[in-house]
C-alpha cells in the first residue's frame, strides 16, 4: 500500500517505525522449536513475530566428489511456499527462493561450520551428504534471519541414524545420540537501509521500500563468513562498517535467545 | 372429513433450537416447524430452517436470522468504502473495490473542477493510489459505479491503512458512530472506516499506533457485549 510506505519512509527518517517498535528491534515472540518431524534427522521451526520458517536436515551415504574425496557435503534448498504468501506460487524455485537458499548456505559453507572431513566415512567411497529443507510457513518479513535460525536451530538438533554395520543400511527410523560435527554456529542478520536508516527484521511492507540490504553471517566468535548484498541504491563504506557491527550485536542477541531455547 | 381437517390440519409443534447469538455453521437445524419464518443467510428446507452461514443467530419475532462472522464484503448502494486505483480509463478510474468485481469512477463524478479534454488523469489521481468513494450503483452484473463528490471522500494522503474483516465494521463503528467518535476522540486521529473492511487512520504516529491496536483488539472481541466501554477503559488516560 503506497500510503504506508510512504509513512514508513517518513517515520524512518524520524528513527520510528509503523508498529512502533525501535529501529533495530526484532519482533516478538522469538520462538524456536527443535525435533518437530521424527521424518528428519534434525527439524527446527522458528518464529520471529508473525514470521514462521521450518528446517528440516536429512543425511544421507553418498560418494563423495572427486575434488574432495575425503569430504562430505552439504546442500540447502529452500521452498517459499503458496501458502506462507499470497506472493508465491507454486513450481520450480524462483530468484527469492534461490537467493534464500544460496545466502543460508553460504552462511553455514564458509564458515566451515561443518567439519567436512568428519564427514567422510571411506575415502573416495562413502561421505555423509547434510541436505537441508527450508520452508516457509507464513513470510511476514526478514526471511533470511528466519531461516538462518531454523538452519542452525536443526543443525544443532540433528543426530546421525544408526548404520547396519554388516550390510551398510541406513535404519532411519532409529537415531544415535551422535550430533553433526558443528565446529562453530554462523547465523545471518540481515540490515536494512530505508530512507538512510539502518532497520533489523522488517515486516512486508517495509521490504517493499527499502533502498539496499546486507546480510552478514557472523559465528560466535564474530568472524564474519559470508555476505549478501541487495537493493537497488549503492551502501558507502562507513554505512557497511556499520552494518556489519549491528550485524554482530544482534547475531549475538539471537544466538542467545536459541541457547536460551534450545536448552 | 375429520375434525382434524376443520381446524387447518394437524400441525407439530414449531421449536427454536438454538440460542439467541449462539454461533451456528451451514447446515445447522435453526428451528423446527412452520411457525418460523427464514430470514438472511438462512432458507427452509420442508418443515426445518437451516443456516446459510457462519455466525450468530438472531430472533426478531417469528424471524430468524445470521449475521455472518466471515466470507466477502458484498457491495451495496450507499457504502462508503476505501479502493486503490488500478487503472485509468479513457473516462475515469478503475479502482479495486476488495471484491470480486472492480469499480468505476467516472471523471464527472469525481471531482466539481472543470477537466479540459485530454487531460493527464494520472495528475489527478494516480494509479496506487487510495481513495474514499460512495458506491451509487451496483447492477446485477456487478458492475459498481462509484462517486467521490461528496464532504469526506477524496484521495488519501498521509497515515496509513489497516485490514479488518468486513464483517467487524459495524463493531468499528458501534452504535450511533459511538465507538469511532471513542477512539478519534482518544487518539486525536483522523479515522476513516470504510464498508470493505479498509480503515484509514491518520494523527500522529504515537496515536495512529494506538488506533491500530484498538482496531484490531475490536476485530478479535468483536462478539463481546459492552464492547465500548471496555474500550473506553482499555484506551484510558489521554
Amino acid at each position: 500500500m503506497i500510503v504506508n510506505q510512504n509513512t514508513i519512509k517518513d517515520l524512518a527518517s524520524k528513527q520510528m517505525r509503523i508498529d512502533g517498535r525501535a529501529l533495530t528491534e526484532y519482533r516478538k515472540p522469538i520462538l524456536v522449536e527443535t525435533n518437530i518431524s521424527w521424518t528428519a534427522e534434525g527439524s527446527a521451526r522458528v518464529q520471529v513475530g508473525e514470521t514462521v520458517v521450518m528446517a528440516g536436515v536429512k543425511l544421507s551415504l553418498e560418494k563423495p566428489y572427486n575434488d574432495t574425496p575425503d569430504e562430505g557435503g552439504i546442500m540447502i534448498n529452500a521452498e517459499l511456499t503458496p501458502l506462507s504468501s499470497a506472493e508465491y506460487e507454486s513450481g520450480p524455485p524462483g530468484i527469492k527462493a534461490i537467493e534464500l537458499s544460496r545466502v543460508t548456505d553460504r552462511g553455514i559453507r564458509e564458515a566451515k561450520a561443518i567439519d567436512m572431513k568428519k564427514l567422510c566415512v571411506e575415502p573416495g567411497e562413502k561421505a555423509w551428504f547434510v541436505i537441508i529443507d527450508i520452508v516457509t510457513i507464513n513470510d511476514a518479513g526478514n526471511l533470511f534471519d528466519v531461516a538462518g535460525l531454523a538452519t542452525l536451530a536443526a543443525l544443532k538438533s540433528a543426530r546421525f541414524p544408526v548404520v547396519d554395520t554388516e550390510t551398510g543400511a541406513i535404519d532411519y527410523k532409529k537415531k544415535t545420540d551422535q550430533p553433526l560435527p558443528l565446529t562453530k554456529e554462523p547465523l545471518p542478520v540481515t540490515v536494512y537501509k530505508i530512507n538512510g536508516n539502518l532497520v533489523i527484521d522488517p515486516t512486508v511492507e517495509e521490504e517493499q521500500v527499502y533502498e539496499a540490504r546486507l546480510t552478514v553471517a557472523t559465528d560466535d566468535k564474530g568472524t564474519i563468513s559470508a555476505m549478501q548484498k541487495g537493493g537497488t541504491e549503492s551502501l558507502s563504506i562507513d554505512e557497511i562498517s556499520m552494518m556489519i557491527d549491528l550485524a554482530q550485536e544482534k547475531a549475538t542477541f539471537l544466538r542467545g535467545e536459541l541457547d536460551k531455547q534450545l536448552q | 372429513m375429520s375434525a382434524r381437517h376443520k381446524l387447518g390440519g394437524y400441525r407439530k409443534m414449531s421449536e427454536l433450537l438454538k440460542k439467541e447469538r449462539e454461533i451456528v455453521i451451514p447446515g445447522e437445524i435453526l428451528a423446527q416447524g412452520m411457525d418460523f419464518l427464514p430470514g438472511e443467510n438462512t432458507y427452509r428446507e420442508n418443515d426445518n430452517i437451516y443456516a446459510k452461514a457462519l455466525g450468530l443467530v438472531y430472533v426478531s419475532g417469528r424471524v430468524i436470522k445470521i449475521t455472518s462472522l466471515s466470507g466477502p464484503y458484498v457491495p451495496m448502494v450507499g457504502d462508503r468504502i476505501i479502493g486503490k486505483v488500478i487503472d485509468i480509463t479513457m473516462t475515469g478510474w478503475r479502482i479495486d473495490t476488495g471484491t470480486a468485481y472492480s469499480g468505476l469512477l467516472n471523471v464527472k463524478d469525481a471531482t466539481t473542477r472543470f477537466i479540459k479534454k485530454g487531460e493527464d488523469l494520472s495528475k489527478i489521481i494516480a494509479i496506487g493510489d487510495y481513495v474514499i468513494v460512495m458506491i451509487t450503483q451496483v447492477t446485477s452484473q456487478r458492475l459498481i459505479d462509484l462517486a467521490m463528490r461528496e464532504p469526506g471522500l477524496k484521495k488519501i494522503t498521509g497515515g496509513r491503512i489497516m485490514k479488518i474483516n468486513s464483517h467487524k465494521v459495524p463493531r468499528i463503528i458501534g452504535k450511533q458512530a459511538s465507538m469511532v467518535n471513542l477512539l478519534r476522540e482518544k487518539t486525536g486521529c483522523e479515522i476513516t472506516v470504510g464498508q470493505n473492511g479498509l480503515v484509514w487512520v491518520r494523527g500522529t504516529p504515537e496515536g495512529e499506533l494506538k488506533a491500530e491496536g484498538a482496531i484490531k483488539r475490536i476485530e478479535e472481541r468483536s462478539h463481546e457485549s459492552g464492547l465500548t466501554e471496555s474500550m473506553d477503559a482499555f484506551l484510558g488516560g489521554k
